[in-house]
């Protein structure tokens, strides 16, 4: 690998890419292909409008969509009901509110936004109305700033650097992934008080470390699961962010969602890189469907352009573990999958 | 007490903003509404820089909505937006904005209203102090918003020691100069008389007197920790005397100063004293926040209700994101000695107090 780094720097980025996703193809063999069939416009967007990169996806207890999008001149989170009839617009104008990353709705249907251009974790209320911040923007007196390069300075309990996801464990404390220039997880209580932090601003390998933690939900039982992007990988943390294991054989850990109810499935997204560079088609862009214990049951999905297929698949929501709502950085879009019901059984996680 | 010190200071850097008093105030009992003002759909508070109200209990909010923009393709790199202030009325419900788009809202840091109802905001990155009159019109300016920005920003350091915003070029460090140029400004002041005052700033470290049209009287003060010195004027109030209390930040104090600048006396020990206010009245009260750091909730955030002397009755609260609890405190509207309007950077809101 080292000895194509000179020629890789030296042409273009795209040419280099192709070693980098080999490692972004799933080890695991024989996993049954689930069928699925793509709803046709499944979210009516108004006239004139447009749906930007469609990071972030959500839907609360009565099936609404909240999908958190990235568009101009900020990011914007818009709610649709349970047929993708458009609803409302929330948060227009609102400070916490530039580069979208993650939308969450949680068991009171409070609706949680994740923002990487504001540094921001939001709680709306079922209305739309600010309950809480956690984090906080960057303040316009200092200026324009270049982008920041170099090492991380130290994690801070109440600051993030580019967050990316949130979720709850079942006694309403807060986790948040954070994400691109910090590398850690970090526990809060339900009002917002820091309790614990796993990992630190510095990337690394072992158990219990990180390197880009992309996505991040916490099932039943309070266990953390972690998408560890650039690791390859995802990674299961106790509920005192302690690890416990980690699933090696998925692909890369792009984004995951954990169904609700007393029998939870798993779903992890080997999402196709962004640029569609070449080769990256074959490799890469499916779902797996897991159990908590690991047992993969299945897999569905694969890169393109036009549905049912994928373009860099951002985000999903499996509130109902047979209807699978994802969310895609590339085609601006949403799409409903409906998965059949399937009985066979496959290899598991490692 | 002076043998004290040394312990004093290394407690300080420990434990970060302690305010020595705390330990032997009483704890004032308190109620907290976040719910007190009612915003329209798609109306959200950013970070509230200043909370004010007039003589009819309309509250006007002063808040960092986010946003600000520079523009690309140009002679030089300009910049607009980023505040906006808001008018509801006595019961919390909305009634307006006033100043949309206008010209100096970038970086809001106060909000005040005079005796006479005119309504002042200070902008702590246009560098201007803009009063509005009753009807919402603009009544007068103090300083001037640069034309352009430098891109990459410079450093703050070296915008205060001299930076184009104001600068002391001519004097001392933060001595700022004899004129209306203001280097981040965060909150003004009248005396009887209606001469202005504006605390300047966080760039400057000087307070500067106006007369009541606008006209330099003079300023006082410069970069240090000695009397007459300061490091971060973060809040200012008169007494009905014409007594001038600063809000001394970093020096975790509040001076206080006869009407032409002479050092009177402090009250030290305050921790990060961020926003003050004084009642009126027969037996006035000075409130003082002593606001945790955005970066950290787990520390201060305590509000003190003291005499004018220093004298303090009693404190509440402190720095967290629940109700009763203040996401660092940069405004205090205290017309009601025992109703407060608290406004906070860390929770994008406006809470009401209520002491019992």
């Amino acid at each position: 690998m080292k000895r194509y780094l000179a020629p890789c720097l030296a042409t273009a980025l795209a040419l280099c890419a192709v070693p980098a996703i080999a490692q972004q193809k799933a080890t695991i063999t024989g996993v049954p292909e689930i069928p699925v069939t793509s709803v046709p416009n499944f979210l009516k967007v108004p006239a004139g409008e447009y749906l930007g990169e469609s990071v972030a996806v959500a839907t609360n207890s009565r099936g609404h969509i909240f999908v958190y999008h990235r568009a101009a001149p900020t990011s914007k989170l818009w709610e649709f009901d349970q047929n993708g009839n458009f609803l409302k617009e929330i948060g227009k104008g609102y400070y916490g509110f530039e580069f979208s990353h993650s939308v969450r709705v949680d068991p009171q249907d409070n609706i949680w936004t994740v923002d990487e251009g504001t540094n921001m974790v939001t709680k709306f209320s079922p209305e739309g109305k600010v309950l809480m911040v956690l984090g906080r923007r960057p303040p316009a007196i200092g200026g324009a700033v270049a982008t920041r390069t170099g090492p991380n300075p130290p994690a801070e309990k109440y600051i993030f650097c580019r967050p990316t996801d949130v979720g709850w464990d079942p006694q309403g404390n807060i986790f948040v992934s954070d994400g691109y220039c910090n590398n850690r997880i970090v526990k809060y209580d339900p009002n917002g008080r820091f309790l614990a932090q796993a990992g630190s601003e510095k990337p690394g390998k072992g158990l219990g470390e990180f390197n880009l933690p992309h996505g991040m939900q916490v099932d039943g039982k309070g266990n953390v699961w972690v998408a560890d992007r650039t690791n390859f990988r995802y990674q299961v943390l106790d509920n005192n962010l302690k690890p416990i294991r980690e699933i090696t054989n998925l692909g890369v850990g792009w984004t995951i969602c954990i169904s609700p109810g007393p029998h939870q499935y798993v779903f992890h997204s080997n999402s196709n890189p962004n640029g569609n560079v070449p080769g990256s088609w074959d490799i890469t862009g499916e779902i797996y469907k897991t159990e908590l214990d690991g047992t993969v049951l299945g897999k569905f999905g694969k890169p393109g352009k036009n549905p049912p297929n994928f373009q860099v698949v951002h985000m999903m929501d499996c509130r109902n573990p047979n209807e699978i709502i994802v969310g895609e950085i590339e085609s601006w879009r949403v799409q409903k999958l409906i998965l059949k019901q399937q009985t066979a059984k496959a290899a598991s996680a490692q | 007490m002076k043998r004290f010190l040394p312990l004093l200071l290394a407690g300080a850097m420990l434990v970060g903003y302690p305010a020595v008093a705390q330990n032997a105030a009483p704890d004032l009992a308190f109620d907290g509404d976040v719910n007190f003002l009612k915003t329209p759909d798609n109306v959200y508070l950013g970070e509230v820089g200043g909370v004010a109200t007039n003589s009819r209990g309309d509250v006007f909010v002063y808040t960092r909505t986010g946003h600000p923009f520079v523009s690309l393709g140009g002679a030089r790199a300009f910049a607009h937006g980023g505040s906006q202030l808001y008018q509801f009325d006595r019961n919390g419900r909305f009634v307006r904005e006033i100043g949309k788009d206008a010209y100096g809202f970038m970086f809001a840091n106060q909000v005040r209203v005079d005796p006479q109802d005119n309504v002042w905001v200070v902008d702590q990155m246009s560098n201007m102090v803009i009063k509005f009159d009753p009807q919402g019109r603009l009544a007068m300016l103090l300083g001037r918003k640069a034309e352009a920005i430098n891109i990459p920003a410079r450093p703050a350091a070296a915008a205060a020691g001299g930076g184009e915003g104001g600068g002391g070029a001519a004097g001392a460090p933060g001595a700022g100069r004899a004129q209306d140029i203001f280097d981040r400004p965060t909150d003004v002041a009248w005396d009887a008389q209606g001469n202005i005052f504006v605390a300047d700033g966080q760039g400057n470290a000087r307070v500067a007197k106006f007369d009541k049209d606008g006209k330099f009287i003079k300023s006082w003060g410069q970069k240090g920790s000695g009397q007459g010195q300061f490091d971060n004027v973060r809040s200012i109030a008169i007494s009905a005397q014409g007594d001038v209390y600063v809000a001394d930040g970093n020096n975790h104090r509040v001076q206080v100063f006869d009407n032409n600048g002479t050092f009177k006396s402090q009250i030290a020990n305050l921790g990060n004293p961020q926003a003050i206010c004084m009642t009126t009245g027969a037996n006035p009260m000075l409130y003082v926040s002593n606001s945790n750091p955005p970066n950290d909730i787990d520390k201060a955030g305590e509000i003190y209700k003291m005499k004018l002397d220093g004298t303090i009755v009693g404190k509440f609260g402190r720095a967290g994101k629940a109700p009763k609890e203040f996401g660092t405190v940069n405004a205090i509207d205290c017309r009601s000695e025992n109703n407060l309007l608290v406004g906070e950077i860390g929770n994008l809101r406006v809470q009401k107090v209520t002491l019992r």
